[in-house]
């Protein structure tokens, strides 16, 4: 029995709501359960059966589902996502891992010229039903090629979704959407949250894509985030909270398509808007959103939108030079500062 | 077919066709089905001409054996992707002719709902996994419909349709060895019209006989005269029974030409003229036309007749597709999503 849930549980009232996992153990539970209720689900990409993938997240599977269904690939981005499309065109529904979002680089013809165009060049006639998950973000001081965050790539690419948890229960719950979605999904997880941990249900339960979730509510001002900024958000807004500043959190958790009716909601409350992303400024998630407000929210707007946003560089390895890079707490004050009168 | 591959076949030569038999319905079916190739693209290039047909079209014409051959040695659910140059596969593995036309003029009568074009023409109901836009942008859909045949179990085929020029885009290198490591059941038919857009290949591959590069792979190999309809349909029939008895992927060379240029804007100066009609004089039509009656399987008359047919199929096919209405607006934002 599925259930769709659109809120995170505040008040638990059974032990089984109660149980804690790490934002690395919903994803495999999910992808877990789902291999178990449909046999035409199957995992495959660099690493992912014996090794358990790159940070572990698929640990386990191989012994409970196989070499079949868990397949280790050579190092081949371009046929892991290729393969992935035929097999979904023919009736899978397989979810590839890209170790990391940076190699990305290389399954663009597949992922924006083939998934995403297939079902619209062919009027309708096929489906795509491919997830893709795979990791970005800094904080590992791995540097340029295994850093960054590269959503608005994808959110560039009509026909595709783009999907960025920043819990553990809305990862498990998106991940659930995504294999079941009959599109192509770029689920993109964040490095530095594998470890995060929060309450998630052992049902089965799924989160619908394109809606947001407003994590904290607040009158003064609204942030929009998604994936790990969240969290340094929510630090943010405790932080002002002693100041008597009361900060609403938007999490947008899906990016395309975008929650604009949540986004135009919240700014319809607070008169302000702050846009807090990990990727580089120029041309970033922050761009579109901004301007969907410009054009949305314009007349509730009592101050223009901020942006707090990844400097325009490649990531640096030095760790001082990388917490420059991207925002932090103090930054995020600083941008909420900004838009208060 | 050999593990290793053959010593390159010669452009052009000419092949045992006399050895190689098939029934009188056989024959009528190749025929018709390379005569409508040929009428359907000498068509697109008058209404290209006259400016009926907007956007760009590559065109098979003289390609035809090669189509029609693999086709004869699939069952009608087993899968091909196609490539840029793709109309003769759709024609060859049941595409609606009329439907066809209509795509490639952007009508809402298309087998696309006019959304797709020459460059994406694909009758999904047929099997086909669509023409593609990209230069071997159909390996990776084509391996991965061998991965789900053999997850599910199925009986099924694919084959993987790509040209000379493909061959040095490195998706093939990844396909080609993921298929062979998991014996996935699809024919990779490299159309060698010798020339990627306008670099031959002895200008752009070290290695110019390609069914040595599944050396790579351990995958057998193997080369065939692409005019020759019959010689392309025992090749593939073997492809096929290799794919289809479990022992996985191979790679077949069909030698071929395309009579015009790479798209219509070509003045095909990279090639000569005695080139051009030196395989004139192999057109696959000409060639099965000439054995069909040599060996008394089908009169002058019958070929007469069928080519007149096929004449009638193109001109109505053309007519419907002019006559049809284009989309409705309400159609642009629609099957983005499913």
């Amino acid at each position: 029995m599925t259930t769709e849930q659109t809120k995170t549980p505040v008040n638990t009232s059974t032990d089984q709501d109660q149980r804690v996992l790490t934002y690395s153990q919903a994803i495999n539970e999910a992808l877990d359960q789902e291999m178990a209720r449909d046999e035409s689900v199957f995992v495959m990409g660099e690493d992912v059966a014996i090794y358990g993938g790159a940070y572990g997240v698929t640990r386990g599977l191989l012994d409970k589902y196989g070499e079949e269904r868990i397949r280790d690939t050579g190092i081949s981005e371009a046929a892991i996502v290729g393969a992935g499309i035929g097999a979904a065109i023919t009736g899978m529904r397989p979810v590839v891992e890209i170790m990391y979002v940076d190699f990305m680089s290389l399954v663009m013809d597949q992922l924006c010229n083939q998934a995403a165009k297939l079902r619209y060049m062919f009027g309708g006639k096929t489906k795509v039903p491919l997830t893709i998950r795979t990791e970005g973000g800094a904080g590992r001081t791995l540097g340029a090629h295994h850093s960054q965050s590269l959503e608005s790539w994808f959110m560039h690419i009509p026909g595709i979704k783009v999907v960025m948890p920043a819990t553990p229960y809305d990862a498990k719950g998106l991940l659930l959407s995504s294999i079941r979605d009959d599109n192509t999904v770029v689920y993109i997880e964040h490095k530095m949250l594998y470890n995060s941990k929060g309450l998630v249900p052992e049902d089965d339960y799924t989160i619908p894509i394109g809606k947001a979730d407003v994590k904290r509510p607040g009158k003064d001002v609204t942030v929009l985030s998604y994936s790990r900024q969240l969290l340094f958000c929510q630090e943010a807004a405790e932080e002002l909270a002693g100041e008597g500043i009361d900060v609403e959190i938007v999490d947008l958790r899906t990016l395309l398509p975008l929650d604009v009716e949540t986004i135009v909601e919240s700014i319809r409350k607070t008169s302000r808007a702050v846009i807090v992303e990990e990727d580089t400024i120029t041309g970033g998630a922050g761009a579109e959103i901004g301007m969907r407000i410009m054009e949305e929210a314009f007349d509730y707007l009592d101050a223009p939108v901020k942006r707090v946003a990844g400097a325009d560089v490649p990531m640096p390895k030095s760790p001082v030079l990388e917490a420059l890079a991207i925002p932090s707490k103090e930054s995020i004050i600083e941008g909420i500062r900004e838009v208060l009168p | 077919m050999t593990k290793s591959s053959k010593k390159d076949q010669p452009a052009g030569t000419k092949s045992p066709e006399s050895e190689l038999t098939c029934s009188k319905e056989q024959a009528q079916h190749y025929l018709r089905q390379m005569m409508h190739i040929r009428k359907f693209e000498d068509g697109m290039m008058d209404l290209m001409t006259k400016n009926i047909a907007q956007g760009g079209s590559h065109l098979y014409a003289g390609e035809e054996a090669v189509a029609v051959g693999a086709m004869a040695a699939l069952q009608p659910d087993d899968y091909i992707a196609s490539t840029h140059r793709g109309h003769g596969h759709c024609i060859a593995k049941g595409g609606k002719l009329n439907e066809l036309m209509a795509e490639i003029l952007g009508k809402a009568t298309g087998c696309c709902r006019g959304k797709g074009g020459s460059l994406h023409l694909a009758d999904v109901s047929t099997g086909n996994l669509g023409a593609n836009g990209v230069v071997a942008g159909g390996l990776g859909i084509a391996t991965g419909a061998g991965l789900s045949i053999k997850m599910r179990g199925d009986d099924k085929v694919v084959i993987c349709f790509f040209g000379d020029g493909a061959m040095n885009e490195g998706i093939v290198h990844e396909c080609m060895n993921m298929a062979a490591k998991w014996t996935l059941p699809v024919i990779y038919l490299v159309e060698n019209n010798l020339y990627g857009m306008s670099v031959a290949i002895a200008r752009s591959s070290r290695l110019e006989d390609h069914a040595k590069r599944a050396i790579a792979y351990d995958m057998p190999s193997s080369t065939v005269d692409g005019q020759d309809v019959l010689a392309v349909r025992d090749a593939t029939a073997t492809c096929v029974e290799h794919a289809r008895s479990g022992k996985g992927p191979s790679l077949l060379i069909a030698n071929t030409y395309r009579y015009y240029g790479h798209s219509r804007s070509d003045p095909r100066a990279y090639r000569t003229r005695e080139e051009e009609a030196y395989w004139k004089d192999r057109d696959p039509i000409k060639l099965f036309s000439a054995h069909c009656t040599d060996i008394g399987l089908l009169s002058e008359k019958e070929i007469q007749a069928l080519d007149a047919g096929t004449t009638e199929d193109i001109e109505q096919a053309i007519r419907f597709a002019i006559d049809s209405p284009l989309p409705d607006p309400s159609e642009l934002c629609t099957d983005v999503y499913a």
